[in-house]
């Protein structure tokens, strides 16, 4: 996301405004990689931890796992800006319609209210999302937004720039049935993977683990994450 | 009774408009309106253990309608339908509104609308009708029920005044009272929607009045598992079976009034 964002700026340090430098104009981007997995009785959800203005890291130990709803969380790569946006007016949709309805909202909800904002403004944001999460009907559900608006259903997903590096990983290594332990070691994997070759990832693993009992939240730092290679 | 109208010293009525309230608390206009529902013939609908049951006793008060035309229970969903009583005009606007309500919950959040939610949606509406004197409350009470894997039958009835109620059996129209006698005497709660809909059809006869109003033609609709979830007017043979065993119940009770006499 960074990447294709900066290709657009002047080569120099200094661009036509020489009073601030170039990074500080950047679109600040939460280039990212994260990844959500379904298994039985919950999702287990990860994301690195990099805000990026241009080549600056403006944050390298961002939570990018947002809270929508009790037993939701949606994941958010793209424009920083647009993702939080869009996001906060899901929150209050949800909550609304759950107190209405006085249940607790579905995740099919949440992930189309994400998908009525995607699609409607798609041209102006940069946004797509992962929305996963548990509810008494469908159990654990994965739901990806990408940009443009499309909404589908997965067993796994994953999203952000550094998504690119590890759809071999997820191909060959997913399981289904596979356990909360498996997955949360499974996404570690992965995320460590990706944070590897993209620059616009990196930082610390923050995993959630939604079940109906509630929220599990880990973090695997730095030097805790998984070594692949022994160079 | 005509409280409302107090003309003999040229004193206040109270009854000429939805927004004015009686001395002893009673908004008029409601209550007239609930009195059109009462002319109206009647509609019932039960909620067994896998689905629900909707009959209505249409009057046919001309030989030549075409069978069939003139339905008072329609669709408000696929797994959603509504059976009314009252001013048939107004519950076909009413009608409107509950499809249009389910379908942007539809389109706003990806699933069917619970029932629970529509009727308080309808009901809301029809409330504000008995709020301004520019308008008139609207003269009909309906039915609302359906089926689904997660809730189960459901059935609500708004009436109105705006309220929603839920229910196992109501019934509304003209022989609402001996229709609800009817179907207090049923185990509902442990009948399919096949056994179901035979009962909801001899009720229909037993409360119909042979004397006062003719022909009449039986609506017969259901929604449930026997339907997959689609709420859809009753088979015909399903239906010929039903108004057998109705028509054969009526004169077996008239054959042992015979006896006891």
């Amino acid at each position: 996301m960074a990447a294709c964002m900066s290709a657009n700026r002047s080569e120099n340090a200094f661009s036509a405004n020489d009073l601030v430098p170039e990074w500080a104009q950047e679109e600040v981007s939460t280039g990212t990689t994260i990844m959500a997995v379904e298994f039985d009785g919950g999702v287990v959800i990860g994301a690195d931890s990099r805000t990026t203005t241009g080549a600056y890291i403006a944050n390298r130990v961002t939570d990018k796992l947002t809270p929508i709803h009790d037993h939701i969380f949606c994941c958010r790569p793209g424009s920083a800006a647009d993702t939080q946006a869009v996001a906060d007016a899901v929150t209050y949709q949800l909550g609304f319609h759950s107190i209405e309805l006085d249940e607790p909202p579905l995740v099919q909800t949440a992930a189309n209210l994400f998908k009525q904002m995607c699609y409607r403004y798609r041209e102006e944001l940069m946004a797509g999302i992962i929305v996963a999460g548990w509810d008494k009907r469908k159990g654990g559900q994965v739901y990806t937004v990408p940009m443009g608006g499309m909404i589908v259903r997965q067993p796994v997903s994953v999203g952000g720039s550094g998504s690119s590096y590890i759809y071999g990983f997820m191909d060959s290594n997913y399981k289904p049935g596979m356990t909360k332990e498996e997955c949360l070691h499974f996404c570690t994997q992965a995320l460590t993977l990706a944070m590897e070759r993209d620059g616009s990832s990196g930082g610390v693993a923050r995993l959630a683990a939604i079940t109906e009992d509630g929220v599990e939240r880990r973090v695997v730092l730095g030097n805790q994450l998984p070594k692949f290679s022994n160079v | 009774m005509r409280e409302g109208l107090k003309t003999q010293d040229g004193g206040i009525q109270y009854d000429l408009s939805a927004s004015t309230f009686s001395p002893d608390g009673r908004v008029f206009q409601v209550e007239y309106a609930m009195k059109a529902v009462e002319n109206s013939s009647t509609a019932i609908g039960i909620r067994c253990k896998d689905g629900v049951v909707f009959g209505v006793e249409k009057l046919v008060l001309s030989k030549l309608y075409e069978q069939g035309s003139n339905k008072r229970i329609f669709n408000v969903d696929r797994h959603v339908g509504m059976a009314v009583a009252g001013l048939l005009a107004d519950a076909r606007s009413l009608s409107e509104v509950a499809r249009e309500e389910a379908s942007n919950f539809r389109s706003n959040y990806g699933h069917n609308i619970p029932l629970k939610h529509l009727s308080e949606r309808v009901a809301m509406y029809v409330h504000a009708y008995t709020l301004y004197s520019a308008v008139r409350p609207f003269g009909c009470s309906f039915i609302l029920g359906s089926y689904d894997q997660d809730d189960g039958p459901q059935l609500y009835m708004v009436d109105p005044s705006g309220i929603s109620y839920g229910y196992w059996g109501c019934a509304i129209g003209k022989a609402k009272q001996a229709a609800k006698t009817e179907i207090e005497k049923l185990q509902m709660k442990d009948m399919t929607c096949r056994e179901l809909v035979k009962e909801v059809a001899k009720i229909i006869y037993i409360v119909h009045d042979e004397v006062k109003d003719k022909a009449f033609e039986l609506e017969l609709s259901w929604v449930g598992e026997v339907t997959n979830g689609k709420h859809e007017l009753v088979p015909k043979d399903v239906r010929e079976e039903a108004e057998k065993y109705a028509k054969d119940s009526l004169e077996e009770e008239d054959d042992s009034d015979e006896e006891n006499m």
